[in-house]
């Protein structure tokens, strides 16, 4: 490292001058550097410019920070880096077409965003009553093995963002257990694409409920060892416990669902308030902690993949043979999907038909696959609640084979307005800490 | 054969039949015109129903009761506003019930005190708010872009629309972050991508966008983009250039 004064310019943190004061390019190793050089200014406010591409910002996120000496006073968020576009391009496919896009919102939680997206339509079509059980059994199954994926990646990420590494490992093990089961299930570990308006695109394939019990069981051994690595561990409690505050009247304000809203002690549940796909039959707590902090919100997302963990074994208890797609063949897709040796497709047994025997399952299957349905015109909003609040899906049809318009309400989007709140007056290094109980991605709040 | 300028349309003939595909009532705003039977917007149309022209309209205006708790909360409102001295049919342009859901199309510069109201009154109480979602409705002249709030109610479990409609001429539409701080964002977003001015926000600037950015995408009159992609030999165009149905 150099010795010379940052004054000299052979330092190791490039400066520039311009109209706002010197501006630094902190790299590893010279923050030393910097805290001098500020220390002799006679200014000790400086404006730290963290991400967007910074390993402890759960993707593409930039946090604008103005600090004095250790103390954040100012915090701000940069989003858009991840935008995509996806709202603007569901007005350009089908309905059906555009569960291929939702699902890579937030990435950590596919299956909620299709589930969100096939409710708003499957309610803008009046067909709610119509959905087999069995497709939402199983639409309920993946989602919660989804909030156990989410919930695990959150706190492996959240953890490792501490220092806490092995805990990072444990996370992305037992993640690796569900992202199998997606593969087999749907043939991909996200972007699946599986959650259809209508139902779902295929049925479980053979074997599936077996290696779902199968993790079940595992995971019954393997998510104790979280809370003996962490739970009581008293440098994880110091660093999280009365870190990333915010109280029930911040959350109300600033619209924060989920995990947040619920470490300020309201039990407030979607699957619980305004249940859907069934789940006011399911047996399941919903646990909350009155700390308002990044603790609890671990503790939170602790418990609620035991509840998940116990939905599952109810879904899978329930399962009955039957239908996983509308009867209505005017919104159902000619076909089930079959997975072959290179990925999923149509099954052969329904190109047989179409191509040998029966010419207006052909023009029936071309119509609906080219063309698409029409959906009524109207405007609906569905909401689910997947593991970082409520996300809301607000469709506007025009009575053609396209939406007109669909809006995301990500819960993370939504949520990460809280992190000025959470952050300012506390340490620079709580920041890191309070911005991964949000528990942020990027996918979700860009689109 | 008959085109897209209607040349052919039998006169004698009720286009209003109910035997229609997808017809719905009279009164709600007309979202657009359909042209023939099967949606195709590129190509001639051999069918032979290429005359026929139907508007298609959004669900229309609701008359009492409407029904369940809806009615509870109408009056309520409508009662609260009283109490400050509005009129409560001229904040409320109008009311609709479409698939269980309660919409109130408010007028614009009501639109702060009727959530205040819906906020702060004991029998509404609707705390959280979701945000606000832009749409442009092309063709609704006068009315073109519209901002939607959903706003839920924890302590009743309820969950409501608001509607408020802006022209494109005067986009401007009141800001809610006074009464509802989360909007703050959501109403940078849809600044950025409907360019629906909200006046009063305290930093309207854009959110996904760069900053320099032109133009407003999320508009309908905001082409997608895309060029033709090559697959096989055969030239595949960009996707809003695709013939399409509608």
């Amino acid at each position: 490292m150099s010795t010379q004064t940052p004054s000299s310019g052979a330092s190791a943190a490039a400066a520039r001058e311009t109209t706002e004061g010197t501006v630094y390019t902190v790299t590893g190793g010279d923050w030393d550097e910097i805290a001098q050089s500020a220390a002799k200014s006679d200014d000790e406010r400086i404006i730290v410019n963290m991400g967007p591409q910074h390993p402890s910002t759960h993707g593409v996120l930039r946090l604008i920070l103005e600090i004095d000496g250790e103390t954040v006073t100012e915090a701000r968020c940069g989003i858009g880096y991840l935008h995509t576009g996806i709202e603007k391009n569901l007005e350009f496919r089908t309905w059906t077409q555009g569960t291929t896009f939702v699902t890579r919102m937030d990435y950590l939680t596919p299956f909620f965003n299709e589930t969100a997206y096939c409710l708003a339509v499957e309610k803008l079509l009046g067909i709610e009553d119509q959905i087999p059980d069995r497709a939402s059994i199983i639409r309920v199954l993946l989602m919660e093995l989804n909030r156990l994926s989410s919930h695990l990646v959150c706190i492996a990420t959240g953890g490792m963002e501490l220092g806490a590494t092995t805990i990072m490992i444990y996370g992305f093990r037992d993640r690796e257990l569900i992202l199998d089961i997606y593969e087999l299930i749907t043939g991909l570990r996200m972007n699946h694409a599986y959650i259809r308006p209508g139902g779902l695109a295929q049925d479980l394939p053979p074997g599936a409920v077996d290696q779902i019990r199968e993790f079940v069981k595992k995971m019954r051994k393997n998510l104790p060892e979280y809370d003996k690595l962490a739970t009581g561990n008293p440098i994880f409690k110091a660093r999280m416990q009365d870190v990333g505050y915010l109280d029930l009247a911040g959350c109300m304000a600033l619209g924060a669902t989920g995990p947040v809203l619920r470490s300020a002690g309201l039990p407030h549940d979607l699957r619980k308030a305004q249940p859907y796909c069934g789940y006011e039959t399911y047996d399941f707590e919903i646990p909350t902690a009155d700390t308002c902090d990044s603790y609890g919100r671990f503790l939170i997302r602790l418990e609620e993949m035991r509840q998940s963990l116990h939905i599952v074994e109810q879904c899978l208890d329930r399962l009955q043979p039957g239908p996983v797609m509308v009867a209505d063949k005017k919104i159902a897709w000619p076909a089930q999907l079959a997975l072959g040796p290179d990925g999923l497709g149509n099954s052969l047994d329904h190109i047989k038909k179409i191509m040998g025997t029966s010419m207006e399952a052909l023009i029936h299957h071309f119509k609906l696959v080219t063309e698409g349905f029409r959906v009524p015109p109207g405007q609906t909003y569905a909401a689910v609640e997947s593991p970082k609040g409520e996300l809301g899906v607000h469709a506007v049809s025009d009575g053609g084979t396209r939406p007109y318009r669909v809006h995301f309400r990500d819960p993370s989007f939504t949520n990460l307005q809280a992190m000025a709140a959470m952050c300012e007056g506390g340490q620079v290094a709580d920041v890191i800490v309070a911005v991964a109980s949000i528990d942020p991605v990027m996918g979700g709040v860009d689109r | 054969m008959s085109d897209a300028n209607g040349n052919g349309v039998n006169p004698e003939k009720d286009l209003g039949a109910s035997n229609l595909p997808g017809q719905r009532g009279e009164g709600g705003e007309e979202i657009r015109v359909q042209r023939g039977m099967f949606g195709a917007n590129n190509g001639g149309d051999t069918t032979g129903y290429g005359g026929l022209v139907r508007s298609v309209r959004l669900p229309g205006p609701a008359t009492r009761p409407y029904g369940g708790w809806f009615d509870e909360v109408a009056d309520e409102l409508e009662g609260a506003l009283e109490e400050q001295g509005l009129v409560p049919d001229n904040a409320i342009e109008k009311t609709i019930v479409d698939r269980d859901e309660l919409t109130f199309h408010i007028e614009r510069e009501y639109l702060v005190r009727v959530a205040q109201t819906l906020r702060d009154d004991p029998a509404l109480r609707f705390e959280l708010c979701t945000g606000v979602s832009g749409v442009h409705y092309l063709s609704d002249k006068g009315r073109e872009l519209h901002a939607v709030y959903h706003l839920r109610s924890i302590t009743h479990n309820r969950l409501i629309r608001l509607e408020v409609s802006a022209p494109d001429a005067d986009p401007h539409v009141p800001s809610l972050v006074s009464v509802y701080p989360t909007n703050d964002w959501h109403e940078r977003e849809t600044y950025d991508f409907f360019g629906l001015i909200f006046d009063g926000h305290p930093a309207l600037t854009r959110i996904m966008m760069p900053d320099d950015w032109q133009g407003h995408p999320q508009r309908k009159d905001y082409p997608l983009g895309g060029i033709p992609i090559e697959y096989k030999g055969a030239q595949i165009p960009a996707p809003d250039q695709r013939r399409s149905y509608s």
